[in-house]
This record gives structure tokens, C-alpha cells and sequence, in this order.
């Protein structure tokens, strides 16, 4: 019986695909489809938006979730992968590839109109690769400045220091933005757009600012005390990651993902060794995968802690910002007696593990998860029903379902729109298919519902850690995995769910020992995207308020 | 003479023998300057001394309500923790910043700290330790309080910097509105006691204070000043011009050295003064707790000295509006006056007529119970 | 004359001695003598300046998280009176700089930095603020934040423990106690 219905539910997915397969087909004759990790379909540049827009407007499955847009340097032509899914099934997964072989004055077609998010991953391409995206409304470089020289992550990139000295010159921000648009006649124009009015009272949020969580910066246009448009800058913690990582092995590379959403250090790296280990199809131990469970959800609920301490602290409630890092540390003591590290704690490796539990792990924890749950109630009764809480919360920052798939934005902030958006749950990874946990849905979509949310979460996450703790098996921690690691050419996509977030990874390998190209999607990157749309009409101290209630991560959008 | 028996620790003695004595050999003039000297020496350095304590206070209670130890290195239990901080504001440079209206940029502290002054002056302390009385004492008080605005608003104007003007006019229209609160508030008192006369008022309260003399009245006139009264000072969960999570410090954003110290100070001692015109007002000031008929308990709290009984009860309200900051996120800006306009000045409207009815009809408790209160 | 005897409460003096270049000042500044009431007036603004410490946090990244650790319960920054921290440059005496710093952000930890009234003083957190750390390699970050303003103490770690935090900052208050305000030649 069982057996049956696995059966037909593979032939659905069969069938669907089968059905997706021909709706390519009929609506681009000339596309490529191959079966790699994923369905991989390669079209020329200018039938890409064509097939974008059937695909997402396909009644039966709709790709609307533009979940990875990552440019490439393919050597003979620079390219652009996007990695779309359904946002029905998170597990329909659909691989579109374009290039071009102009390498001069690379352009391609922008998919901007189809997906929000895809402007400032679009943007941070032209800044990276040099590709300009016809019809993308603001085309300035994302991460680094306007004056940069070369484009570093083309394989030919020249990184002598000379050409891009340090400067301390400060200089003025410029709001006009070039693009490049094609008209009804076919014709390419160039121009530029402003991004502000001429008197509008424009103050910088950021770059170092205390509440925005880090060094990002908004540029606000002010009526008042009311929102009126808000320009992001971004790069201001930019380290090139990913260009580093082209010249280190796997196992080298692990600790950048720490360093990049700092705050879910151990699920992103989990997300990294997870795509190492399927492509090189190493099987990680039980033991290592109840271990990696169970530190997983204890680092959701240390990152939920700090969201919830300075979503307080952003509205002015000092106290209970203290409160919450008051817990954390709890599991910070945990981390500290398991690996030696507090924040960035090292733990997972390709193939498993690094450091077993110590003795009194499983004590530790359940006393924790008692403490936790009590202190939960604390919360409850301390901050989640204060009237003036309430007040900044209620209604606040409304973010739409609809608007929430066009910009990707996923985590507990999607999860408060409405959108089941769980990778846990839709492509369940480690032990998640084989523990009982609630996805934890709000329809509201306003600051409070994404501030219950964490709050959900962690008992969740408890729930979780509670089924997981005691029935821990005896065993390896990690499997024999070699020193040196070279994945088979091809393509290999991980994802997983990290706190803010679905946290994304592709590895494009050529048969090295070092990857042709990594890519991170941040979570935190969809989440600020959304913010000048979310923040509009809503007042200066709102805008505060909101930022904390998505709760990005800056480093994790800068790489 | 038997009071001063009495009460061995009061320190009007002490005045009262200073008069005399100077006037033994000196001219009226003379007598004069130098009393006027010896008090606004006196006072000066009590605002400086008074707003050490303060600081320290709120930095150690602070550390209470979160858990923390709060600053206990510097002395014993970090006593001399502020005074550290005051030899260091001393000595700290002056920024003087280009594009800013160098004039005003220098005066505004000055407004604010000679403001929170001049009404810290008029504040009975304790028997023998006024040092005016006006007639118009509370007309007085809320006249000169509401110049610090001036400070607030020349500050945020002067810096030109985008934070500080956002901040100083938030400023702005707090204090202006609930500044009428405050006013009403006091109103509403000053229509029982009959008199704008802060000794009066202490005196008239000897056996019942105002605050449970006028019962409900009172009791929401009290609970108004406390608030508009906390509002004005601009501390959390009003403390928006200043928003550190947004305006990263409001209106002296750009002050450095001994000018941000300023705008420190005069914001803890207008926490004090709040706290004190509270206490005269409201809690009978100075006098201690005394009940019709109970000589032998009079005659022990009357032992307890004034000012004892002054700072007691000022600090009692000082810990409530520490409870208060520590507790709650901070209020959006319309949400602010929402709070004003719509609740707190329609209710004091009404408080005022009440308590005019109440007085007018005899139905205070002192004329209630005569017997008693 | 015992001129600067640097006493920090919870460690020793002794406890110091690896740090070379505050050794070989003090005996520098013992060997030519000072004014005894100057340097009286020195020890009491070192003493206030030293035990004043308001800083303004420059965090980009993880060190960020670890300085917000250590400033809540479980540390408590406000034991040495350093829990005011002040967002605004000008009122600010210590710059805590807590994480990576990159060709974009150059100009403007300049301005921060030039913003900060005197005296001032500025705390290289974690490995990447000592030298870029594991990114130094990379074409957008900054070897160091000392390429762009003066540091007076380092802290390795990445990121440092609160722990280690505290003892720079005690370094820290230490080489402000030997500092001299009057009657330095130099100035």
C-alpha cells in the first residue's frame, strides 16, 4: 500500500515534469533540456524572459519563485543560471541557463518585471561579472562602487592592488541611475533615471548606524516623519567570498559560510557540506546526522533569541534585549563545551562532524529546553501583549503572500505572509522527514506576525530537539573522507533552511579540487530587498521597527 | 525653642544663626550679597552633586532590572563611577564644527542648563532650605521649565544635522503638549490647596497631602503629571528625540565634551525636578507623615529631618520612573500625541471642573473628615 | 619615585608584564622625572579618563554579536562603566572596530574616526580588523584597520571571547593610565 502510493507519487512528479518538459519545448523549440541534478533547460539570451513568463504564469505548477540568480563566468561566455521553483512545492525545481559570448559589453535580458528579487541579484551580476541587463530599471553597481576597475569575478580578473588603491576620500552619494531599456521598436537607449526628487529631505540610514543591524545603508526620502522611498546601498562589508573560494578546496572553504550569516554559522555550513556530499555521494553517519539535527535547531533558536532581543531593542525596550541574550548564552555554554566556539563554532565537516557530544550534552540540554520554555512564557507576558508593543507592531510593515514569492522573501518573515515556504518540510534534509514538527504559518504578514513567528519557532525548535536528544545512536561521527576533495564535473545545488531563511549553495565544478564557481544565496538579501516596498507610507521609527522584524544579516548579503 | 529641640537635625538653626550673626556686624547690602552668594554657591554645586548621585543611581538600578551588576569597579560598588565620568567629560575636546550656526551651536546648552536651573532654585528642599518663595511658586516652576525647549529646538537647528533637526522637533512638539498636560495637572491642585505658594501648599498639607485630599480628582491629576511629567524629560518610553536605535542621539547628536554634558546633567536633574514639585505638590512636600491626634508618632517623624523626608519621597518617584523607562519599548510619534491630545487633555478638562466641583461642594476629605485629616 | 604605579582592579600588575612597549615608557618616564604636583593632577584625569571609557562600536560583522554578548547579562560591560556606549562619534572616547573592513567602507571609518573628539583611542577587535583575517586575500578588504587610522590595542580571535574583550580593554585602561596629559614635553 505504502509502496503504491510512493509509486504514484513519483509518476506524478514524472508526469508533471514530463508536462513542464513539453511546455518548454512548445513555447522555445530551440531550448536544451538536460537531466542533471536538476532539470537544466538552456536557451539563447533573448528567449529567456519568453520562457520565464510561462513558465511562471503556468497554471498547473507555477514557477514563481525566482530562488538563485547566479552569474557565471563560463570561460568562452559569461552566463546567468536561474534556479526557479514552484512556491506551491518548494521541491519542483527547474534550472534555466543563458549566456552570452560578448564579453566586452555582455548583455542579456532582465527578468526584473517577473521577479522583484531578481533586481538586486541582477544588480550585484553587473557589478561581479560586468553583465548589464536590458530593461532592469536601475542598473548602478551593487556591492562596490561606481569607479571600480574590472569585474572580479571574471576568470580574467586583474587583482593587482594598483588599479583599485585604498582611498579615504569620502565622496558624495549619486542618485542617478543609468539603465539600459529597449523600445517598441527594438532599439537599445541608454539613459539615466534619478532615483529622488529634487527637494526630497533624503536622510542616510547607515552605514554605521546602530539599528540597522549592521553596515547597511538606506538612503530615505522623508516627508516628515513618513517613509517616502528608500534606496539601498549595499557592499559596505563586501569581502568577495566567493571569489575567494575559487581558490581553496572544500573542506578550506567551510569556514566562510560561517562568516557569512554568522548568526545560523552551523546550518549554513551544514548547506555547504551537504552539496559537497551529495556530489561527491559520501554517506554521512547516523550518528553525525542526529548530531548536526540537533545543533542545527539549537542554533535556530540562538539566532531567534538575538532576532527577538533586537526587534526589542530596535522598538526601545532595552531590558528585554538583555532577556533574550540572557538565554542565548545558555546555548552558547552548550556550543562551548561541544567545539570550543561560541558564535562560529566549527562543527560541521564533509561527511560529518567534527567534535562529538560530550558526556553531559543530553543533560545539559533538556535542562535548557525545560528552562527555555519557561522563559518563553516570560516573554509572553513581558513583551508580546504590551500595548505600546502592540501598537509598533499591529498592522505594521504588511507584507502580501503574493509579494512575498515575487521577492523571495522565505523564513519566519515569509512563513508570516502565508507562505508555507519550510525547506524542512518541502524537501526534508538530516533527520527533518523523520521528526513530528509544525511549520509554523501566519497570514497576517505585519511585523507582529514575523515577531510570533520566532517566538513559535523556537518552541518548535525545542519540540524537535526533545524527539532527537535521548535516541541519539553510538557510532562514527564522520566518514572517511579524503583530504582532498574533487567533485565530478557538473553542477550540484544544496538547500537548507537557515534562520532567516532558505540558504542556498551551487557549486559549478570542473573536475578540480577547487570549485570553478560558488555561489551563496542569502536569505538576508531577499529580506532588505523587500524593505523599501514594505516601508513605504510608514513612519522613520517604523522603518526602525520593521528592519528588526525582518531581521537581516548584512554580512550574509555583502559575501 | 522647643520645636528646634525637637528636631536637633534641621538646619534652620544653623541659618537662622548665620543671619544673625552676619547681620550682627554687617550692612543690610552686605548681608545680603553674601546669603545670595552662599545659596547660589550652594545650589550650583547641590545640581552638580545631585545629578552625579542620579546618574550613578539610574546606572546601578538599570543594572537591577536587567539582571546585570551594573558599573562596581571604580570604588567601592562603583561609586565614584560618575565622578570618573565627570573629570573625563571635563577634559574632553570641544568639537567646533564647520556649517553650523556657531553662535546659537555654543548658546543652547546653556539655555537648557540654565532653564533646569532656574527652576531647580525654586524647589523646597526642606525647612530653612527654600531659597525663594514666590507667591506664584508653581506659575513660576512651569514658566521656567518650559525654557529648556528652547535648548532642544536651538540645538537640533544650530547642528545642522539631519538627526538632530528630526529629533529636536519631535522634541518640540512633545514638550509643547505635554507641557499643557503638566500645567493642568498642577492646576487642578493649585484649585484645592488655593494657593500658588509652594510653602503654603506644604503647610496646608501637613495632616492630608493634596493627593488624597482631592481623592479621585487628585489621585488623576497625579497619575497625568507623572506622565506628562516623565514625557517631558524625555526619558523612555517617551524618549524619542533622543531614539538612540534611530536617531542615534537626537538633538546633540553633534555636541561633544562639556556641551554634551550639559544636555546629560539637565536631563537627570529634570528627572529630579519633575520628581520634586511632584512631592511638594502632591505629597506634601518636606513634611513628614503626621496624623491628627497621635502626638507621640508626630513627635518621631517629626525627628526624621525635613530634607530627609523630601529626598525620600523624590526618590521614591525617581525608582517609578526608572520602573517605567526599563520597561517599556519606546511610542511612535503619533502615537505620542495620540496619547496628549486624545486622552490625557480631554481628562484633565474634565479632572479640573471635578475637582472645582469638589471643593466647591465641600466634599474633600478635609472637610469630609475634619476630625481625621 | 614611584611614578606610575598601574593599579586595575582584578589584575595584578604582574599580570601585565608581557606588554613591552608600556614597560619600556614607564621607565622612560621614570628615568626623567616628572613635577610631582603635575603629575599628581596627570593621575587623577588618568584615573577618570581610564574608568570613563564610553565607546562607539564600529561592528560589521560577527565580532558585533560578540561585543552585544558582552555588554548583556551574562558579562556585563557596565562593571568597568563601559555600557554607554555612545552612537554619536563626538561623544564617543573608544572606537570599538568589530569586524572585516573593506575598500567601500574605508572612507568612511576615516570620517568616523575624524569625527571622535580627543582624546580617543580605538580597539582593533578580531582577527579581521587586526590584518583581514581569513580574507585577506581578497581583492575588496582592507589588510587591517590600521591602514587607516591609528590603533591602540588588538585583540585577536575570531571572534574574540567577551573575556578577551575585557582583558584589551583592561590594556586599554592601562596604557591611558600611563599617558601624560601636563607637563609633557612633547606636546
Amino acid at each position: 500500500m505504502r509502496i503504491d502510493q510512493r509509486n504514484k507519487k513519483t509518476f506524478d512528479i514524472y508526469n508533471i515534469m514530463e508536462n513542464i518538459k513539453k511546455l518548454i519545448l512548445n513555447t522555445v523549440p530551440t531550448a536544451v533540456i538536460e537531466e542533471k541534478q536538476k532539470l537544466t533547460v538552456t536557451v539563447t539570451f533573448d528567449k529567456l524572459h519568453l520562457l520565464a513568463k510561462t513558465l511562471k504564469e503556468n497554471a498547473a505548477l507555477p514557477f514563481d519563485f525566482l530562488v538563485k540568480l547566479i552569474g557565471v563566468d563560463r570561460g568562452e561566455e559569461l552566463g546567468v543560471n536561474y534556479l526557479l521553483c514552484s512556491s506551491t512545492d518548494l521541491s519542483k525545481e527547474l534550472v534555466l541557463k543563458t549566456g552570452t559570448t560578448d564579453r566586452e559589453n555582455p548583455l542579456l535580458y532582465s527578468i526584473t518585471d517577473l521577479f522583484e528579487t531578481a533586481q538586486y541579484n541582477e544588480r550585484e551580476v553587473f557589478a561581479l561579472l560586468g553583465i548589464r541587463f536590458i530593461n532592469n530599471p536601475d542598473m548602478r553597481k551593487f556591492f562596490l562602487n561606481a569607479d571600480w576597475v574590472g569585474y572580479p569575478l571574471r576568470k580574467d580578473y586583474d587583482a593587482n592592488p594598483e588599479l583599485n588603491p585604498l582611498s579615504l576620500e569620502s565622496v558624495d552619494m549619486i542618485d542617478i541611475a543609468p539603465r539600459i531599456t529597449e523600445n517598441e521598436k527594438g532599439e537599445l537607449v541608454e539613459d539615466t533615471v534619478n532615483i529622488f526628487g529634487e527637494d526630497d529631505y533624503i536622510i542616510n540610514i547607515g552605514p554605521q548606524h546602530p539599528s540597522t543591524h549592521g553596515v547597511m545603508h538606506f538612503r530615505t526620502a522623508l516627508d516628515g516623519e513618513i517613509v517616502k522611498k528608500i534606496d539601498v546601498h549595499s557592499g559596505y562589508i563586501h569581502r568577495g567570498i566567493e571569489k575567494l573560494s575559487e581558490s581553496l578546496t572544500y573542506p578550506q572553504i567551510l569556514h566562510f559560510t560561517d562568516r557569512l550569516d554568522y548568526l545560523s554559522a552551523n546550518i549554513n555550513r551544514h548547506g555547504l557540506c551537504m552539496a559537497v556530499e551529495k556530489a561527491a555521494e559520501i554517506e554521512v553517519p547516523e550518528r553525525a546526522q542526529y548530531i548536526r539535527t540537533i545543533m542545527d535547531e539549537l542554533n535556530r533558536i540562538d539566532s531567534h533569541l538575538l532576532a527577538w532581543a533586537c526587534q526589542t531593542n530596535d522598538l526601545g525596550a532595552t531590558t528585554a534585549f538583555i532577556y533574550g541574550m540572557r538565554e542565548r548564552e545558555i546555548i552558547l555554554d552548550i556550543f562551548e563545551k561541544t567545539c570550543g566556539g561560541r558564535l562560529i563554532i566549527n562543527q560541521n565537516v564533509v561527511g560529518g562532524v567534527m567534535f562529538d557530544i560530550y558526556n553531559e550534552f543530553q543533560k545539559d540540554v533538556k535542562s535548557f529546553i525545560i528552562y527555555m520554555r519557561d522563559k518563553l512564557k516570560e516573554y509572553d507576558r513581558f513583551f508580546s501583549h504590551n500595548v505600546i508593543a502592540l501598537g509598533r507592531m499591529v498592522t505594521i510593515g504588511v507584507l502580501s503572500k503574493e509579494d512575498a514569492i515575487n521577492y523571495a522573501v522565505t523564513g519566519p518573515a515569509g512563513r508570516g505572509s502565508g507562505w508555507s515556504c519550510d525547506i524542512r518540510k518541502h524537501i526534508p534534509y538530516a533527520l527533518y522527514d523523520k521528526v513530528d514538527f509544525k511549520e509554523i504559518i501566519r497570514t497576517e504578514g505585519d511585523s507582529y506576525a514575523r515577531y510570533l513567528n520566532r517566538l513559535d519557532e523556537i518552541e518548535e525548535s525545542l519540540h524537535i530537539i526533545e524527539q532527537l536528544i535521548d535516541n541519539v545512536p553510538e557510532g562514527d561521527i564522520c566518514a572517511k573522507v579524503k583530504p582532498i576533495i574533487r567533485l565530478p564535473e557538473g553542477e550540484y545545488y544544496s538547500r537548507v533552511e537557515a534562520c532567516r531563511g532558505e540558504f542556498g549553495v551551487f557549486i559549478e565544478s570542473r573536475g578540480d579540487k577547487f570549485p570553478y564557481r560558488l555561489k551563496f544565496r542569502s536569505p538576508s538579501m531577499a529580506l532588505v530587498s523587500a524593505m523599501p516596498l514594505i516601508c513605504q507610507n510608514e513612519k522613520v521609527s517604523d522603518f526602525i521597527g520593521i528592519g528588526g522584524s525582518m531581521d537581516y544579516v548584512i554580512p550574509d548579503i555583502d559575501r | 525653642m522647643i520645636l528646634n529641640y525637637s528636631q536637633p537635625l534641621e538646619v534652620t538653626n544653623l541659618t537662622s544663626w548665620l543671619d544673625s550673626t552676619l547681620r550682627g556686624s554687617l550692612s543690610e547690602f552686605w548681608v545680603l550679597l553674601i546669603e545670595f552668594v552662599i545659596v547660589g554657591a550652594l545650589l550650583l554645586a547641590a545640581y552638580a552633586v545631585i545629578a552625579l548621585i542620579l546618574i550613578y543611581a539610574e546606572r546601578k538600578i538599570t543594572a537591577f532590572f536587567q539582571a546585570r551588576f551594573g558599573p562596581n569597579r571604580v570604588g567601592k560598588w562603583g561609586l565614584l563611577q560618575s565622578v570618573a565620568d565627570m573629570i573625563k567629560i571635563l577634559l574632553k575636546e570641544i568639537v567646533k564644527i564647520n556649517r553650523s550656526d556657531r553662535f546659537l551651536f555654543f548658546a543652547a546648552p546653556f539655555f537648557m542648563i540654565v532653564a533646569s536651573m532656574l527652576t531647580f532654585g525654586a524647589i523646597p528642599f526642606g525647612k530653612a532650605l527654600h531659597a525663594i518663595d514666590f507667591n506664584i511658586g508653581v506659575l513660576y516652576v512651569t514658566a521656567v521649565s518650559s525654557l529648556g525647549i528652547i535648548g532642544v529646538l536651538l540645538a537640533g537647528w544650530s547642528s545642522n544635522n539631519k538627526y538632530s533637526m528630526i529629533g529636536a522637533m519631535r522634541s518640540g512638539a512633545q514638550f509643547v503638549s505635554y507641557e499643557l498636560s503638566a500645567g493642568f495637572a498642577l492646576m487642578t491642585i493649585v484649585v484645592l490647596a488655593g494657593t500658588m505658594q509652594f510653602s503654603t501648599m506644604i503647610e496646608g498639607q501637613r495632616y492630608c497631602w493634596n493627593i488624597f485630599n482631592g481623592h479621585i480628582s487628585s489621585m488623576i491629576a497625579f497619575v497625568i503629571y507623572l506622565i506628562s511629567g516623565h514625557a517631558e524629560t524625555n526619558r523612555g518610553p517617551f524618549d524619542l528625540p533622543e531614539a538612540e536605535s534611530e536617531l542615534t542621539a537626537g538633538y546633540h547628536t553633534e555636541y561633544s565634551g562639556l556641551q554634551f554634558g550639559f544636555y546629560y546633567l539637565a536631563e537627570y536633574l529634570n528627572m529630579f525636578i519633575i520628581a520634586s514639585i511632584a512631592t511638594t505638590v502632591f505629597l506634601g512636600g518636606y513634611l513628614p507623615i503626621q496624623v491628627k491626634g497621635w502626638v507621640d508618632f508626630n513627635g518621631i517623624m517629626d525627628y526624621i529631618p525635613s530634607y530627609v523626608w523630601f529626598f525620600g519621597k523624590t526618590a521614591v518617584l525617581i525608582f517609578l520612573s526608572l520602573w517605567v523607562r526599563w520597561s517599556f519599548p519606546r511610542l511612535r510619534i503619533d502615537q505620542l500625541l495620540n496619547l496628549e491630545w486624545k486622552y490625557l487633555l480631554p481628562i484633565n478638562l474634565v479632572n479640573i471642573v471635578l475637582m472645582v466641583i469638589l471643593v466647591l461642594t465641600g466634599l474633600t476629605l478635609t472637610d469630609l473628615l475634619p476630625g481625621i485629616f | 619615585m614611584e611614578l606610575k604605579n598601574v593599579n586595575i582592579k582584578g589584575i595584578p600588575t604582574a599580570e601585565f608584564n608581557d606588554n613591552e612597549y608600556l614597560e619600556n615608557y614607564i621607565k622612560e618616564l621614570e628615568a626623567n622625572g616628572v613635577n610631582v604636583v603635575l603629575s599628581k593632577i596627570d593621575e587623577l584625569i588618568n584615573w577618570g579618563r581610564s574608568n570613563s571609557v564610553w565607546p562607539l562600536i564600529y561592528a560589521t560583522s560577527c565580532c558585533g554579536i560578540e561585543f552585544m554578548a558582552t555588554a548583556a547579562a551574562h558579562h556585563d560591560i557596565a562593571r568597568f562603566g563601559m555600557e554607554v556606549t555612545r552612537n554619536s562619534p563626538r561623544q564617543a572616547d573608544l572606537m570599538i572596530v568589530a569586524g572585516t573592513m573593506v575598500h567601500k567602507m574605508a572612507p568612511l571609518i576615516k570620517r568616523v574616526y575624524d569625527q571622535m573628539a580627543e582624546p580617543k583611542y580605538v580597539v582593533a577587535m578580531g582577527a579581521c580588523a587586526i590584518s583581514g583575517g581569513p580574507f585577506i586575500n581578497s581583492y575588496h578588504v582592507v589588510p587591517g584597520v590600521d591602514q587607516i587610522i591609528p590603533v591602540d590595542v588588538y585583540i585577536p580571535g575570531c571572534p574574540p571571547r567577551p573575556e578577551s574583550l575585557f582583558y584589551g580593554l583592561m590594556q586599554l585602561q592601562r596604557k591611558i593610565k600611563v599617558e601624560q596629559f601636563l607637563g609633557n614635553k612633547q606636546r
